[in-house]
């Protein structure tokens, strides 16, 4: 399970995105440069439609980038010469509002990646996406579809569904914006626990704070479109986390220090009224 | 279900026999159809007893059995190759587009001048009709698929045919049976509608039929007998697709429906 620890360095450099709907540039990502360690948890906040999804998208190559370059472990994955990454399972996201095949049952869906890949046999896949799942608590759920679980099961799922292919990085896109803060929580401690275990490099876009300063280990605040780093709060808190960090007054300066950079930047999207961009 | 159907007779029973309303003086009543239908010495020659009356929902249930196979064959690839590849889309779709108004009854001739017998024609009707609507359901349900369950099965590795039998055909499944559940309704109002004009035998030569020699009760229950087939294939169809897609099913239920 350490295979991941020494690989998913992501270098974002002077990226920039400009959208080009009816003939209208919109500029979604301005010159944005960070450098993401290996085995690193970063946190992407701003505003909403501020670009972050942008930037995860580029990564995943489902966008292209119109400038700049982005490397991972040094290698090119888009740029002048290649605006489109290529897609695989080297990066491995988990959507919004969750992607797992309806069709397909837990075990199907986490056994998806290896078969189509063709690194394992299909009952290889099979027995291996059972173990996973049962050690991510869902080894009785496995053969249901993901419209018979619980969202937040459904969501566990579908990181198990991730780390089977281990990933050099897991890209999460706002994951669990719409569960309750119970469910939020219990996911809170899964992640955390998930990336103890196995310390794969994690790109993870929020709104909520204290989620991002809770898991991350760096917090990058965006600006409002076209988005930049405006901030980047080192989280120093050690890890294994629990949920009795939440209440530790390091915890709740840190939040206050990243609420602050993320208000003015809240309040600059909020006049400029503008439409929420992919 | 079986009040509502009582329900129904009732009202015909009321509206023809009971009340006799002037719209309805010529139409046989209820009494006089159902006797009639379960008579072993039909007055008019046709109950379920008689053979002429087996082989014309024989006829027409071979005929919407083949029309509708073809259709699905051909229509069910076709919308997933629309709905799969644009430029696929970009030659076909005009053409389907523009033939798909057109009404089924406007290609008789043609399928007359066409094919020969009385057959051919029959079916390429019931074909063409169902051919339509499946393949725009089918296409509906490819462009249904949320753009997350393509980038997932992508960025897990998948090579494009990956993608299609993967998240293509079973994506699509929910607006493919919608479709054709349409379609075979369909399928049997074209065949009717084809039969009544140029046909051998069926369920709707059986109505035009009866109607020329002035046979009313036995108009009536070949159309009753339509309706039922009819209903019996659409339920047929359904059943396939839940059985096919457990996972709609299981997940409909949870919520109640």
């Amino acid at each position: 399970m350490t295979s991941s620890a020494t690989k998913g360095a992501i270098s974002i450099r002077n990226v920039t995105k400009i959208y080009d709907p009816e003939g209208v540039n919109v500029m979604a990502v301005d010159d944005c440069s960070l450098e993401i360690a290996s085995g690193e948890v970063c946190m992407i906040v701003g505003p909403s439609g501020c670009g972050k999804t942008t930037l995860l998208n580029a990564i995943a190559g489902f966008h292209s980038v119109t400038k700049g370059e982005i490397y991972l472990d040094g290698d090119l994955l888009c740029g002048p010469t290649k605006p489109l990454a290529e897609q695989g399972a080297d990066r491995v996201v988990v959507f919004q509002n969750g992607a797992l095949f309806p069709w397909k049952t837990l075990i199907d869906n986490v056994a998806y990646g290896p078969i189509v890949q063709g690194i394992m046999s299909k009952s290889e896949a099979n027995e291996k996406a059972a173990d996973m799942l049962a050690e991510a608590g869902l080894g009785d759920v496995g053969k249901k579809f993901p419209g018979e679980v619980s969202s937040g099961m459904a969501r566990r799922a579908e990181i198990v569904r991730a780390l089977i292919n281990d990933p050099k990085v897991l890209l999460l896109d706002e994951p669990y914006r719409a569960m309750d803060a119970l469910t939020k929580s219990i996911m809170h401690e899964s992640l955390l626990e998930v990336y103890d275990r196995t310390k794969v490099t994690i790109f993870f876009i929020t709104h909520d704070l204290e989620e991002a300063i809770f898991l991350g280990d760096r917090v990058v605040v965006m600006t409002t479109r076209p988005a930049k780093t405006k901030k980047i709060v080192d989280v120093n808190i050690p890890r294994p986390r629990s949920y009795k960090t939440l209440s530790s007054e390091e915890f709740r300066l840190l939040v206050q220090e990243a609420k602050e950079a993320v208000h003015e930047e809240a309040i600059k999207a909020f006049e400029a009224g503008e439409r929420e961009l992919a | 279900m079986l009040f509502g159907i009582a329900l129904w007779l009732f009202t015909y029973y009321l509206l023809n026999e009971g009340l006799k309303v002037p719209l309805f003086n010529k139409i046989p009543g209820p009494v006089e159809v159902i006797t009639e239908f379960f008579s072993r010495d039909p007055i008019w020659g046709t109950s379920i007893y008689t053979p002429d009356f087996h082989t014309n929902i024989y006829v027409s249930l071979q005929r919407i059995f083949i029309a509708f196979c073809i259709a699905t064959g051909i229509g069910v690839p076709l919308g997933l190759f629309m709905g799969w590849s644009k430029t696929f889309k970009d030659y076909t779709f005009p053409i389907l587009e523009t033939l798909r108004p057109i009404p089924i009854l406007a290609w008789v001739p043609l399928a007359i001048v066409m094919f020969s017998g009385f057959e051919t024609p029959v079916i390429f009707l019931a074909t063409l009709a169902s051919l339509f609507v499946t393949t725009l359901n089918t296409l509906l349900g490819v462009d249904s698929i949320d753009e997350s369950y393509f980038r997932a099965a992508h960025c897990l590795g998948s090579k494009p045919r990956h993608v299609f039998w993967h998240v293509v055909v079973p994506g699509s499944m929910p607006f493919i049976f919608t479709g054709l559940q349409i379609s075979i309704g369909v399928a049997w109002f074209s065949l009717v509608a084809a039969e009544m004009i140029s046909g051998d035998f069926g369920l709707g030569y059986m109505i035009m039929d009866s109607y020329m020699v002035n046979k009313y009760v036995s108009m009536v229950m070949a159309m009753i007998t339509l309706g039922f087939v009819g209903w019996i294939t659409s339920a047929m169809v359904r059943i396939a697709g839940n059985r096919m897609m457990q996972w709609r099913v299981r997940a409909l239920a949870l919520e109640g429906r």
